[in-house]
């Protein structure tokens, strides 16, 4: 095994050889830059085109009231599972029938976590595993709800990044940027939403200064 | 891989009498021709991230060791493990160890062209895993026993039909009174029948777009959600991929990450990005707590070092494929490779040997879509060209092109003979048409004319008339 590693790296050597090439990243496109405003807009734009629905609220405890009324209106029925992530603290989940913490299993339709940011650029999200979240709340369910957070919408892919890195934080498992409920055109190129990840993602930004 | 590029003329001339494909190839490059243009359209920056994206590309090649050995470095300190394998035989053996070790009974695996390449799903199946592909696509053509015939849009060849009788043959428990008329009807039919498959996976196999040094990260990008459930419910991950993947920063894969949705399907980005870095943590809620990344070669380390060395800038998005005059005339299975279309035709000579297809270099006009579109401008028709010449070297044309094109340099090299050769041919010409002005069959180009009549050249050669004018 290590001759093979041996081989291949040599192999490389001799073809690329000389010191470091000094890389450039490719530059932020315009639409991920602006002020706050202009970026909450163009998020919300992103979600719209990605087929995201959203609402806002302004009050951390409005949370659990907008999901419940969201999942009357889906007519979602069936368990909840929630994360264990602080940010989910102060939304009052606890009133939501139905719903638990933890890790999601097989018989769960509702899915609800945080996220690490909104990114206006596309109207994507950005989620993370960790001690408090299991990478398959993001994927394992019917619907999805996203509790975003407006003081973390940032423009750019890589503004999301700089978040999720503050304090010099260490990459986690998983780290996903989310466009979009799951789809695919592999029939006829004939677009069909719910593949094998969520049918339906809602996000339900908060406008209500820092999270905790 | 079942297929055969030696046989390229006769797939052709069936693929040419198959209506069924005809008809998807025709949907597939006008709906992908109009759909880009919109994306590209709603982002100004595109060209410019595109001469960045091949920099970048450049750039993770000339550092490819440094780039791989830092990568390594930080999956180990994440608690995975890198494989390093020469060729496909070493890479399958890796996974199946990893699969034996995992004592795993069923594996569940999201898309990868390179374990196409490498033929992983006989190799495991034969060391008795039992091995599911969970891509849409790629379910319905193992379940087939068909290959992709397009890097991203594998069953492109089949219709809706085609995929509702495959699930009703496979799939016994699917009720005979249900419909599966609708595309929406046959998703949710698989959905069902591959969540079965994602919770009892002992393995979850991924490919991987992008390898990222700094971080030791796999990136993936996807649209379904198969490849997330596959590395986030089995105990094991195990990601395969080819060397030349590694880059250097999180920065470069976000550059990379905003072209290539755009050239691959003409979506503004892939519903799914997803970084994964080492094994679960100890204090994780759930993941994998095996992670194993296997590392290919097969070629890549040879082609790195000729001159053909460009054509590893490529991230798989298949735009050269939807693109291609020819791919579209006659798919991909036409091409009896993995990889088809213009960069097919440039990776498979390097991958299986040019005698064994030596056809498809052949298999292109030279129009220059495929690089007019390539998200990292790879100059794919001179590397086709290049494959051409290496043919010619190597004797493998045929002898009557071989002897023409020994007679037209000789010529060229002396323009009065040139002059007169060129006279002469066009009055023969103009003799074998016998006045009816085009020629319906020509010696050494039966096949030429078959498709198309000859117009016979009229009013003297090119030079003559140079002449003319300027004696006015």
């Amino acid at each position: 095994m290590s001759a093979a590693r041996d081989d291949i790296l040599a192999r490389i050597r001799a073809a690329s050889p000389g010191a470091p090439v000094e890389v450039a990243p490719g530059p932020i496109p315009a639409r991920g830059k602006g002020g706050p405003a202009e970026l909450r807009q163009r998020f919300y734009g992103g979600l719209d085109a990605a087929g995201v629905s959203h609402a806002t609220v302004t009050g951390w405890a409005e949370v659990a009231g907008e999901i419940e009324r969201f999942l009357r209106e889906l007519g979602a029925s069936g368990p909840i599972v929630a994360s264990d992530d602080r940010m989910l603290d102060p939304c009052g989940l606890d009133r939501v029938e139905g719903l638990r913490r933890g890790v999601p299993d097989a018989g769960d339709a509702v899915s609800i976590t945080g996220t690490v940011a909104g990114i206006a650029e596309t109207g994507t999200l950005m989620v993370r595993s960790g001690p408090d979240i299991a990478n398959a709340l993001h994927f394992l369910t019917d619907t999805h709800v996203a509790v975003v957070d407006a003081a973390r919408i940032v423009g750019a892919y890589e503004d999301a990044f700089a978040l999720l890195r503050e304090g010099g934080a260490p990459m986690p498992r998983n780290v996903t940027l989310i466009t979009g409920p799951s789809r695919s055109s592999d029939i006829e190129r004939i677009l069909q939403i719910g593949v094998h990840g969520p049918r339906t993602l809602h996000a339900v930004v908060c406008d209500a200064g820092r999270a905790p | 891989m079942h297929a055969d590029s030696t046989r390229f003329p006769e797939n052709v001339a069936a693929a040419r009498r198959d209506a069924t494909l005809l008809g998807a190839l025709d949907r597939l490059q006008r709906d992908s021709r109009a759909g880009r243009i919109e994306t590209v359209a709603r982002l100004p920056e595109f060209e410019t991230l595109r001469d960045a994206a091949k920099e970048i590309r450049n750039g993770a090649l000339a550092n490819l060791a440094a780039n791989l050995e830092r990568f390594e470095e930080n999956v180990t300190a994440n608690g995975g493990k890198v494989h390093w394998c020469r060729d496909a035989a070493e890479a399958c053996e890796a996974v199946a160890r990893i699969c034996r070790e995992a004592g795993a009974k069923t594996v569940a695996k999201g898309k990868s062209m390179v374990s196409e390449e490498i033929d992983l799903n006989a190799a495991l199946l034969g060391a008795g895993f039992d091995v599911v592909e969970t891509d849409l696509g790629e379910y319905v053509l193992q379940l087939r026993d068909e290959t992709p015939s397009h890097i991203v849009i594998p069953a492109i060849h089949l219709t809706k039909d085609q995929f509702a009788e495959t699930f009703r043959g496979a799939h016994e428990e699917l009720p005979e009174d249900r419909s599966l008329e609708e595309a929406r009807a046959i998703v949710a039919e698989a959905r069902g029948a591959l969540r079965d498959v994602f919770l009892r996976a002992d393995v979850g196999i991924t490919g991987a777009n992008f390898l990222v040094a700094e971080t030791g990260s796999v990136v993936i990008v996807t649209n379904e959600g198969n490849g997330d459930l596959a590395q986030s419910l089995p105990g094991t991950h195990i990601a395969v991929t080819g060397i030349e993947k590694a880059l250097g920063t999180v920065e470069e894969a976000l550059t990379l990450v905003r072209v290539l949705a755009r050239s691959a399907t003409g979506q503004e980005i892939s519903a799914y990005t997803t970084f994964a870095t080492g094994a679960k943590r100890g204090d994780d809620a759930a993941g994998p707590a095996n992670f194993h990344v296997v590392l290919v070669d097969n070629g890549r380390g040879d082609l790195l070092a000729g001159p053909k060395r460009e054509i590893l800038r490529c991230i798989r998005c298949g735009a050269c494929q939807t693109v291609c005059p020819v791919y579209g005339a006659v798919g991909g299975h036409a091409y009896g490779a993995v990889y088809a279309g213009p960069v097919g035709s440039v990776l498979t000579p390097a991958l299986n040997g040019l005698e064994k297809s030596k056809h498809l270099p052949e298999a292109s006009s030279f129009c220059g879509a495929c690089e007019a579109v390539c998200p990292v401008r790879i100059p794919l028709p001179r590397l086709l060209r290049m494959w051409r010449e290496d043919a010619f070297q190597a004797h493998l044309g045929p002898t009557v092109r071989r002897w023409g094109l020994f007679a037209w340099s000789t010529l060229t090299a002396w323009p009065r003979a040139y002059r007169i050769a060129g006279a002469i041919g066009g009055r023969v010409l103009r003799l074998m048409a016998m006045g009816r002005g085009r020629l319906t069959r020509l010696p050494f180009a039966g096949k030429w004319t078959g498709g198309r009549d000859l117009p016979v050249p009229e009013g003297g050669t090119f030079v003559g008339q140079w002449h003319g004018k300027r004696g006015k």
